[in-house]
């Protein structure tokens, strides 16, 4: 139980991240308030605190992707396709790491498809893989996932769309402030310039923080590539001059 | 259309990672056994207080609607509210009589209406002393939502509080500040049920927050 304000954050800039309508991507133009957000010029220990997932129990292999989901354990085998290693630190805008926070993450399979009732997609599934990860960031903000590299996959938006290869990430941070759902592209795919998602947003300097960078010193000899995706959350400030008049 | 990003970046701090839509599959991530998988040793859900909690119970329910008057049926919320006593408990812990934290989702199977069991919360402190309403933050996540929307869960038993809380005062428009009012309903079943419909867009277009 904590009531006291500990911390304020950077303000968001929202020219930096997606605007709510964004006509080129269809599902936005139904799905976007058109008043203006409500700044709340006097942040409160509602917005200013969030959840601690420490005590939150996990499984041996929550964060292993090769080996969390197995239809049959008896017969199980490894999942089809590019073994990775995504890997990354979360970092506050000060640079500082975020310890002990939840990464979650999900993604399609080598094909393009999802594990996901509504993917009727005709790419199969794969018997070895369910898609979803989660772990929390070690004490300097480290955390990593061992998976197969996703599929790019079509969806009806324009006549003939298709996402870039892409892995979905959920980051909590230290309140419910800093909480942020983003999504790691793979650096080279020449269908990222091309996807409607990516072009929400207007800077291209805002798409390059959403790049999973190939890391050979840390790829694994016959055994796996690793891509580093680092994920920076808004800035903790102290409150230093609070209700001094 | 706006500008590309005009605002002036620190030079003294990092930019924050763009967000991205969560997508249609969002729930194989952060719902499991919607999606259709295996649950893991511990799910973070949507029952926040168990049968031992303080306080009242009482169930919220709701729906997410598009700018066309259509149910979505792929959303995500998150929750985030104090407890009877009006303190939040930041460690989640499913073993606790109350957690601060819940997740619910509107999906093809529940017709769009999210369910979440909780307890009434008490009022917070705003900083300079006086007490907020009772309220439930909430975070929408979705297919064509490109970074998520906050708003506030408030109660319509609660219409003294509503009228002093200083976060509902700050909303200009008092017609606006109507949307964030969940509505008691009479159940059969012994329980307190709230409903809170979010309007993304448009006629009674709810009000998200920036903070």
């Amino acid at each position: 139980m904590a009531n006291d304000i500990k911390q304020h954050f950077v303000p968001r800039d929202r020219t930096w991240h997606p605007p709510a309508y964004a006509p080129g991507y269809k599902t936005s133009v139904p799905r976007s308030p058109q008043q203006a957000l409500v700044s709340m010029l006097n942040r409160t220990v509602s917005e200013l605190s969030g959840p601690d997932f420490r005590k939150l129990r996990m499984g041996a292999h929550d964060n292993d992707l090769l080996l969390n989901f197995r239809d049959n354990e008896q017969q199980a085998g490894l999942p089809i396709g590019e073994r990775i290693m995504m890997f990354g630190r979360v970092i506050d805008q000060f640079g500082k790491p975020v310890p002990h926070t939840l990464v979650e993450m999900w993604q399609a399979n080598a094909g393009g498809r999802y594990r996901h009732k509504k993917d009727g997609y005709l790419a199969p599934l794969d018997p070895n893989f369910g898609g979803v990860g989660r772990c929390l960031t070690d004490e300097e903000g480290w955390y990593r996932f061992r998976t197969i590299k996703p599929g790019p996959y079509p969806w009806p938006n324009d006549a003939n769309s298709w996402r870039p290869a892409h892995i979905h990430v959920s980051v909590m941070g230290p309140a419910i402030s800093t909480r942020l759902i983003t999504q790691m592209y793979f650096e080279g795919d020449p269908l990222i310039p091309l996807c409607p998602i990516v072009h929400t947003l207007r800077d291209p300097e805002a798409v390059e923080t959403m790049m999973g960078r190939l890391d050979m010193a840390r790829s694994r000899t016959m055994d796996y590539l690793a891509y580093r995706f680092d994920i920076v959350v808004r800035g903790a400030l102290q409150t230093y001059f609070e209700n001094q008049g | 259309m706006q500008q590309p990003n005009t605002l002036p970046a620190s030079a003294s701090v990092l930019r924050e990672t763009a967000s991205q839509t969560a997508g249609p599959y969002v729930h194989i991530g952060l719902a499991l056994s919607i999606a259709g998988l295996p649950p893991r040793a511990e799910e973070i859900w949507n029952e926040m207080a168990h049968e031992d909690a303080e306080g009242e119970r009482i169930e919220l329910v709701g729906r997410v609607i598009d700018g066309n008057n259509d149910t979505v049926r792929d959303a995500l919320l998150e929750l985030w509210q104090a407890d009877a006593q009006g303190e939040y408990h930041e460690s989640y812990d499913l073993q606790a009589p109350f957690n601060s934290f819940g997740r619910t989702a509107a999906t093809v199977e529940n017709e769009g209406e999210w369910r979440v069991v909780t307890v009434k919360p008490g009022a917070v402190e705003f900083p300079d002393g006086r007490h907020m309403a009772p309220h439930v933050n909430l975070a929408i996540f979705a297919r064509g939502i490109n970074i998520h929307l906050n708003t506030r869960l408030y109660f319509d038993d609660e219409a003294q509080a509503n009228l002093q809380c200083p976060v509902l005062n700050a909303i200009e428009s008092p017609n606006r500040r109507k949307t964030l009012i969940a509505h008691k309903e009479e159940s059969s079943d012994g329980i307190t049920r709230y409903r809170f419909d979010i309007r993304l867009q448009g006629e009674k277009e709810t009000v998200f927050f920036d903070f």
